[in-house]
């Protein structure tokens, strides 16, 4: 088994949570698209398997169904030979009327060092961060953030792309429901990417271009302008009442279908977070073409979860003496 | 026979506009009156630097009892209001049960009477168990001591109700209080729709939500010759609409709450509940609207709007945590730093709005210094620092935004029908 480390010059890892990448420097985020990238060089040449966090424990605390992210939180914790421990809403006593702070508190008193923690409330992460003396990880907060999602949408688009400076990013659809979309548009902002918010009136909140995006209403117009389309699901169960008036209609004028990627640039990358809402805002057909980088962002997301944890363990070694 | 005689302090009384340095003269439960040319008294205090007031009245406060004393007691609640200077309080009918009939409303005072503390006044419901949908005995609640009708922090969504219980009511003589929020705008918000919510991810309540709301009920006042008591307002616009009422001599009342003064939605930030309140707190330009709104007299009263909630329901993620902060305890010396620090209002003017402009919302004969009135008094620290700390808070509700402010101010002194029964 092989330790890894990767230093970018003049750049340490400081932070003692991952909360969002509102605040995060363009360096602290080149840290760890840099780390994934060598953990995935690392993985390429079958060193899947790193010592790095042998003898830590790290509480994947889900008060929202999650399929994708645990596991693959789970899985880059096990690669780093992490012990982990899962803790879901509906197995947990929360549904027995303990309070999120006990829940958390009772998961540290086990001896936790490092917690996973996706809820269905914006900050809920970081309220546990002020309450915890372990390290909180921000798996998707409600509506704020969901920081290793925007990092491994940026990771895959660097990968293709070398850089994302001078790139344009469109991120489409249900923009005021999205912690992704709020993730990817701090770290795309900050790497120097050129970012469109695209989408119906309804879901692109009120002042978003005070964050630096540019707005738009129209897909077809913006569509020749980007470099990579990252299409937002939309997000049903979050939604207050009716944002529009039929899913078909959505599809009319945000879905990406064949007939747009034709007449989008030509090495345009297609992003999706997932889980996709297939006929929604992708066609199978452009899910599975050749412009899709949907599976890239999954396997990429292991790498990204892996430096995540790494890194914030490194710094809680430096701080214990 | 026991006579009291507070001597040199400023004397504020805007019921009859006086401003001035004086001795106020106490007969058993009742005032004498000021400069009567007594000096000698049972019990002498010395006010020398102090203001001395009526008692001040809070005319929007939940004590939670019965159903909730987990979060706060008529005792407890009552021993918080005489601590902030508070000689008279008027409880929302939100317990559960609801105060929505004469046994519920004679509970209160009952438990009141017990404490011993300050006086209360109940509210009663507009419609049974805040349901909104078929009105509450008013008449009777009337008998049993309710002097105004409110469904607390569940708007009055149904207009006809809405018309009907103003109609209904203006044959008593009493208030409607509604909280003025469109449900459909507001449903699962937890903060101003704004700048922030986008930022923060939260669901956001618009300012338009209290705009309507507040539109509406100034129409079905003007409808109905009813009285419409427009609670904790929170916006630029309604402000503006009540100003217009106002103007056409419509029977319209309002109020605003400390919190909304002090504090904007960028306090959200740390994602903390006790910056979660209903309405939300808006930004620094309702704030000015809210401030000029006081001045020119549009909004009447100043209430604490106090909100106690047990620990273990206030810490809690923002979704879950109930929306309310208390203030029974900040209320006088978060006004003074708002308002009269900043120059905003006179003392004066301040006293009004905790005083006489409450006492003739509810109908009640106090917020005065006349002679033969109830001799419920405050004696107002005006300048002595101190920093708010809730475990020494009287409520049991420690949830506060304004934990670790460094404040001016304090109720001096308390004295309830002519008996002192707070002393700093």
């Amino acid at each position: 088994m092989t330790t890894a480390t990767v230093s970018v010059s003049g750049v340490r890892w400081t932070k003692k949570h991952l909360l969002g990448l509102e605040e995060l420097s363009a360096d602290e985020i080149s840290l760890i698209l840099d780390q994934a990238a060598e953990f995935k060089r690392l993985a390429a040449v079958g060193e899947t398997k790193l010592a790095a966090l042998k003898g830590t424990v790290v509480a994947n605390l889900f008060f929202e169904p999650s399929t994708r992210t645990r596991t693959s939180f789970s899985l880059a914790a096990k690669r780093l030979s992490a012990d982990t421990v899962d803790f879901t809403a509906s197995s947990s006593s929360l549904s027995k009327g303990e309070t999120f702070y006990d829940t958390a508190q009772n998961i540290e008193a086990m001896g936790v060092d490092q917690v996973v923690v996706r809820h269905s409330t914006s900050g809920a992460p970081h309220l546990l961060s002020k309450l915890l003396k372990a390290s909180v990880l921000n798996a998707g907060d409600g509506t704020h953030e969901h920081p290793t999602q925007g990092l491994l949408d940026i990771f895959t688009i660097r990968e293709h792309r070398q850089k994302l400076a001078g790139l344009t990013v469109a991120l489409v659809g249900d923009i005021l429901h999205s912690r992704v979309a709020r993730s990817n548009i701090w770290g795309l902002k900050k790497l120097g990417a050129r970012v469109i918010v695209c989408g119906p009136s309804t879901l692109i909140p009120a002042h978003v271009e005070r964050l630096g995006v540019e707005v738009s209403n129209n897909l077809d117009e913006i569509l020749g302008e980007c470099d990579c389309i990252n299409l937002l699901r939309i997000q049903f169960e979050r939604q207050r009442s009716a944002f529009f008036p039929s899913i078909r209609e959505y599809a009319h004028f945000f879905g990406m279908n064949g007939e747009r990627i034709r007449r989008a640039k030509s090495d345009v990358l297609i992003l999706a977070p997932g889980p996709i809402n297939r006929g929604v805002e992708i066609t199978p057909e452009v899910a599975d073409g050749p412009h899709s980088v949907i599976l890239d962002q999954v396997t990429n997301g292991l790498v990204i979860r892996m430096a995540c944890l790494y890194l914030l363990h490194n710094r809680r070694q430096e701080e214990s003496p | 026979m026991s006579t009291t005689l507070i001597r040199g302090g400023r004397i504020v009384d805007p019921s009859q506009n006086i401003d001035r340095v004086g001795n106020l003269f106490l007969r058993n439960d009742r005032i004498e009156g000021i400069d009567t040319g007594a000096t000698v008294a049972d019990h002498v205090i010395d006010a020398a630097g102090m203001i001395v007031c009526p008692g001040l009245i809070d005319l929007h406060v939940s004590l939670r009892e019965p159903g909730d004393e987990k979060d706060e007691t008529i005792e407890s609640g009552t021993a918080a209001a005489l601590a902030g200077g508070m000689t008279s309080v008027a409880c929302m009918p939100d317990t559960s049960p609801v105060v929505d009939n004469r046994a519920a409303a004679e509970f209160v005072q009952l438990q009141c009477a017990r404490a011993g503390y300050c006086n209360v006044f109940p509210l009663g419901a507009v419609t049974k168990n805040h349901d909104g949908q078929e009105l509450a005995e008013i008449g009777q609640l009337v008998e049993g001591g309710a002097v105004g009708f409110t469904d607390a922090k569940s708007p009055v969504a149904n207009a006809e109700i809405m018309r009907r219980a103003l109609e209904y009511t203006r044959m008593f003589g009493r208030p409607i209080f509604n909280h003025p929020q469109v449900p459909e705008l507001t449903a699962k918000g937890i903060m101003h729709e704004g700048y922030y919510s986008m930022l923060l991810g939260l669901r956001g309540i618009p300012a338009g939500a209290e705009v309507i709301m507040v539109a509406r009920d100034i129409a079905l006042a003007e409808m109905t010759g009813g009285h419409i008591h427009l609670m904790t307002l929170s916006t630029a616009g309604a402000v503006d609409q009540i100003r217009r009422a106002k103007a056409k001599g419509l029977r319209v009342t309002s109020e605003v709450t400390p919190h909304h003064l002090a504090l904007t939605d960028a306090a959200l930030q740390n994602y903390e509940t006790n910056f979660k309140v209903d309405p939300p707190l808006r930004t620094k330009e309702h704030i000015d609207a809210l401030i000029e709104g006081l001045r020119d007299g549009t909004i009447d009263v100043i209430s604490s709007d106090h909100q106690p909630f047990a620990e273990e329901k206030k810490q809690n993620e923002l979704d879950s945590a109930p929306a309310g902060v208390v203030g029974l305890e900040t209320l006088l010396p978060i006004c003074i730093k708002t308002l009269i620090e900043t120059g905003h209002l006179t003392w004066s003017k301040l006293i009004a709005k905790l005083t006489i402009n409450p006492a003739t919302i509810l109908g009640i004969q106090k917020g005065t210094l006349k002679s033969g009135h109830d001799a419920d008094i405050t004696i107002i620290d005006p300048v002595t620092s101190w920093r708010i700390d809730p475990s020494k808070f009287k409520s049991k509700g420690r949830n506060t935004p304004f934990a670790g402010w460094e404040v001016k101010g304090r109720a001096h002194t308390v004295i309830v029908a002519g008996r002192v029964r707070h002393h700093a």
